[in-house]
């Protein structure tokens, strides 16, 4: 059927947009849909039945014993099993959220910092670019190892440091004492993760406009006003945004901890529980309960940052 | 003008401060890495030797070089499925409208967020469904759940901010929407491309808990899961100089094409974080 | 230039032709070599002389078979290898044919298993009946025994000589003794003798050595065979409360963190008077730099005060073959080998690994050479099986939920009967409807 003009021609095309769009979509949309939308759904479906590794296809379904069980013991006294009434299971969730608050707090307190650093001109700037972007690129096991070896009790180049400098009087042993190996795992992480949070705040930062600086030293206000009152308040869409994406991301932290710190209640975050129950322990439809609850709670904090911050998904903030 | 000196003296320490912070612990790992036999677990603050025994024991005992083998395939078959469905998808969302068209947007980066461990359970039902258990490809197919997402999502924030007019000369030759994108789109987008393609190739190389449930025997295994599990002779005897020449084996071409592509890295960060 | 062409062209092509005989006889003979030769997968765990030995066996069942079998290396992860067998069953892994299995992991893993009694008829009978008890599920036999394994009650024949004790034949007795015997040591300046060390950590350990009460004073078997669950009852509660009376009085606190190794290590220095460990400690017991060495011997493990049996728990290791396999002829050819009466022959005087065949128990070459073998009769007589083949998949579960009640009650972490009645009521509701 022959049509004149950019408005026939695009009738045209408009009429198989439909099936184009589908056709283009497709792919990606089957893909995520078998390895990410299904699973899921599987993983909830397990946690309502007492699946066993030892055999997957036995699964029996149980509704929320997994999750909260009453028993009722002979003597007439009543005790309560399941994830929600676990000590471990809460500890795990909240080693997951003080770990979270504590490592992005710190790393967008060090980002800041490191991106005013890089935001200013001065020589060697793009070495001082480049080295921070180090941490960022080792792979996350390898940071594991590195540090590990840094922190080892005998050997360490840390304790050595420290000991040296008069802050120890005897080695310690960083990942392996319930004290200190929370902290162990933070500083590996704040080292990790902070060129993450330094390049999004000074992406930010490079977009500000810079007649506003020259007003402000032009009337003499000091660096550290002109940074609380006139820098923060215009970077906070970046600093939220850097901020969220952290968030999430510590929230469901599992390498390092299983590298570094393996099988230590002071360190085991929600993933590491979930893991541990299902593959390691027999407890497979637990694991995956376990699992399930994690992603209610980063859904949560998804929608919650989402709905407070405003964010679009067409628009850039 | 003691003042301009103090401060300029103070910024140059915390430049050296960072700088130091920053790379020390790598720089530690390839001294380390360098020494031989005891000599290792003396503290040593500068280079010592320059020893290669680590780096030979490390690719001649074990299968780490096959290791590194199984990483690259799986790392590069990733990026490049990531690419082509991801490309088409991005393409479509970007420049037709439709219904539903944001609301899809956000689920596809929704899936990214997804713990990984929540869909372990159910990923491991369908890797042993298709038989693909310990084989590479299980390992493809599970990267696709954060590769897929992102490159769509910055590819779409890519192709969004690209002018009508391109499509429209095209459009008026009578061209079909796979030869838009293919010969106008395809070179335009070719420089995200390959950020996209670099970042992903990243996050597939440095995946671990997959890595770690699907593949079982060592030959199969991929690099992080092989440093993780690096063992000695006995179960208590940890190959320290071996994990850290494994290591830098790992690092240092990783580091070097991140500092190559530095540019491009970070503004592909920041566009899938901030345009998006 | 065309001549020359067709002149080459015939030299070439009878040369072709003859090629071409060549290789497609060498295919035949292949094929057929191939149609012979199998290659098929096991894993054991094994590792030093226990490794040495299985391949000795293999190298003999290739130069039988022409089969060629290779040893699976257990991947170097921080999982149990329970845990790892597990996990290659259940992603169907087809790559791995013959298991290697401690004696409670093929029940749990049973569906995964091929059952083996159509290929042994003739054996079964000789076999101990408990041992074949506890591989069969549901009539199905998931797998061979190839060696049993019992525990014993190691005692310092010395040290009960000098202060005219008998071997106790009840746990009431070996208190009372190991208390007066430690005493007597004690004040006679000797401060790090103990009076019995046994296997208390939180693991599957303490579940054995807690039956083996509980059977000994008529307690039940934790789980009946008709899937009762048999647990909390007078009897239980009553042994329970007399061990946990010897933490800190015959046995040291840290008993509760020690596992088969830990308890060796204070009985091999001479600090203890009574053990309660497997066989393979007397030949360690009996090694040139051994502290101990010719003042120890073994006897059967107590029973109650009530005469109940002298209980210890069946241990050993079996073979299964893999549903997933895809060799299963073969497969099954080497399970019958390994489990064979001439091979566990020259494992019993190779390794001192007890045979599970009862005939082997008269042989005189066994008994010339492996002297403790014969002394163990009597404990695989009285071994009892853990309750692996009647729960099933659950089996772990059951087990760690009744390591944790008797090892908080021994740690003094509520009473008995607290710790018992929870137990009870977590069984029932992981019972359901049934095992």
């Amino acid at each position: 059927m022959r049509a004149d003009g950019v408005a026939g021609r695009m009738s045209v095309l408009l009429r198989g947009r439909r099936v184009t769009v589908l056709l283009f979509l497709t792919p990606m949309l089957v893909t995520l849909a078998a390895i990410a939308g299904w699973p899921l759904l599987r993983t909830i479906w397990y946690g309502f039945t007492d699946a066993s590794l030892s055999d997957l296809d036995a699964a029996r379904f149980i509704g929320f014993r997994n999750y909260l069980d009453t028993l009722t013991l002979r003597s007439g006294r009543t005790v309560h099993t399941g994830l929600l009434a676990d000590p471990a299971w809460w500890h795990a969730v909240w080693n997951t959220l003080r770990f979270a608050a504590i490592s992005v707090s710190l790393e967008t307190i060090f980002g800041t910092i490191i991106a005013l650093v890089l935001n200013q001109r001065f020589p060697g700037r793009g070495l001082v670019r480049a080295a921070v972007l180090i941490p960022w690129a080792v792979p996350t096991i390898v940071s594991a190892k590195m540090w590990a070896w840094m922190m080892n009790d005998q050997f360490g180049i840390l304790n050595d440091m420290l000991m040296r400098l008069g802050l120890l009087s005897h080695p310690v042993a960083w990942t392996a004492s319930p004290d200190t190996a929370f902290l162990a795992v933070l500083i590996v992480d704040v080292w990790k993760s902070t060129p993450f949070m330094a390049l999004l705040i000074l992406a930010g930062l490079q977009m500000l406009p810079r007649d506003v600086y020259e007003a402000a030293r032009v009337d003499g206000v000091s660096p550290l006003r002109t940074f609380f009152d006139i820098t923060l308040p215009l970077i906070r869409p970046a600093l939220l945004v850097a901020v969220i994406f952290r968030a999430l991301d510590a929230l469901r932290i599992f390498d390092l901890i299983y590298v570094l710190t393996p099988n230590n209640a002071r360190t085991e975050t929600m993933s590491v529980f979930a893991q541990q129950n299902l593959f390691s322990f027999d407890k497979f439809a637990y694991g995956s309960a376990a699992s399930t609850l994690l992603f209610l709670v980063v859904a949560l904090i998804t929608i919650l940052f989402v709905t407070l911050g405003q964010l679009d998904p067409e628009r850039g903030q | 003008m003691r003042m301009r000196t103090l401060k300029a003296a103070g910024f140059a320490v915390l430049v050296a401060a960072i700088i130091t912070e920053s790379v020390f612990p790598f720089y530690y790992a390839i001294l380390t890495a360098f020494k031989s036999g005891n000599t290792i677990f003396h503290v040593d603050y500068w280079p010592t030797s320059f020893s290669l025994s680590n780096y030979v024991s490390v690719l001649t005992q074990g299968v780490f070089a096959r290791n590194v083998l199984n990483s690259l395939f799986v790392a590069c078959v990733t990026v490049a499925i990531s690419l082509i469905f991801g490309t088409t998808a991005a393409y479509a969302l970007a420049r037709f409208r439709f219904g539903g068209r944001k609301l899809l947007l956000f689920a596809i980066l929704s899936v990214s967020m997804f713990p990984q461990v929540a869909v372990l359970a159910g990923l491991f039902e369908v890797v042993r469904a298709l038989g693909l258990y310990n084989s590479l490809w299980s390992l493809v197919l599970s990267y696709l759940i954060f590769t897929l997402p992102f490159t769509v999502w910055v590819l779409a924030a890519f192709l969004r901010d690209m002018p009508r007019e391109l499509e429209e000369a095209a459009i008026m030759d009578g061209a079909s929407p796979l030869r838009i994108l293919v010969q106008i789109f395809l070179p335009l987008t070719a420089p995200a491309m390959v950020t996209t393609g670099l970042l992903a190739f990243i996050a597939a190389w440095n995946e671990f808990l997959f890595a770690l449930t699907f593949t079982s025997n060592d030959t199969q295994r991929t690099v992080p899961v092989a440093i993780a599990l690096l063992s000695g002779a006995s179960e208590f005897e940890v190959p320290w100089g071996n994990i850290m020449a494994a290591s830098v084996i790992v690092t240092v071409p990783l580091v070097v094409l991140v500092l190559i592509f530095q540019r491009r890295i970070v503004s592909g960060l920041t566009a899938g974080a901030i345009k998006g | 230039m065309a001549r020359v062409g067709r002149v080459q062209r015939g030299g070439w092509g009878s040369i072709r032709f003859l090629a071409g005989l060549f290789l497609v006889g060498l295919a035949i003979l292949e094929s057929a070599a191939a149609a012979r030769a199998a290659e098929i997968a096991m894993v054991s765990g094994s590792v030093g002389s226990d490794l040495k030995t299985l391949r000795h066996f293999l190298a003999e069942f290739q130069q039988k078979t022409g089969d060629h079998v290779s040893v699976v290396t257990m991947p170097s992860s921080s999982t149990s290898q329970f845990a790892q067998y597990r996990l290659w069953l259940a992603a169907r892994d087809p790559d791995i044919d013959v298991y290697q299995t401690d004696i409670v992991w093929a029940p749990q893993l049973a569906s995964n298993f091929i059952d083996l009694k159509p290929y042994v008829k003739g054996r079964l009978g000789d076999t101990f009946p408990t041992i074949l008890a506890s591989q069969t599920v549901n009539g199905k036999l998931v797998a061979l025994p190839m060696f049993a394994d019992a525990p014993a009650l190691y005692y310092r024949k010395d040290l009960l000589e000098k202060y005219h004790k008998p071997v106790p034949q009840t746990w009431e007795e070996m208190g009372a003794t190991a208390k007066v015997v430690m005493d007597g040591e004690r004040a006679a300046g000797n401060r790090r003798l103990w009076g019995f060390v046994f296997q208390g950590a939180a693991y599957e350990g303490l579940t054995c050595n807690a039956l083996e009460w509980m059977r000994a004073e008529g307690a039940g078997n934790i789980v009946e065979k008709d899937g009762r669950i048999s647990v909390y009852n007078d009897r239980t509660v009553k042994v329970l409360d007399m061990v946990r009376g010897w933490i800190g009085t015959i046995s040291p606190e840290g008993v509760l963190s020690y596992q088969e190794e830990e308890s060796r290590g204070v009985w091999q220095t001479g600090n203890a008077v009574f053990m309660r460990n497997w066989p393979y400690a007397y030949p360690l017991g009996n090694s040139a730099d051994s502290p101990i060495k010719g003042k120890f011997d073994i006897a059967p493990l107590p029973a109650g005060a009530e005469g109940g049996i002298h209980a210890g728990t069946l241990g050993g290791w079996s073979l299964a073959v893999s549903r997933y396999s895809r060799n299963k002829a073969v497969a099954v050819k080497l399970v019958k080998f390994l489990s064979s009466k001439a091979v566990q022959k020259e494992r019993a005087i190779v390794s001192a690994r007890l045979p599970t065949l009862k005939s082997l128990y008269g042989d005189p070459e066994i008994a010339a050479k492996q002297p403790i073998i014969g002394r163990m009769k009597i404990a695989l007589d009285n071994a009892v099986a853990r309750p692996s083949a009647v729960t099933g998949t659950d089996y772990n579960e059951v087990s760690a939920d009744f390591w944790t009640a008797v090892h908080n009650t021994l740690a003094g972490d509520g009473s008995a009967k607290d710790n018992l009645e929870l137990l009870e009521a977590k069984l029932q509701r992981l019972k359901g409807v049934g095992w």
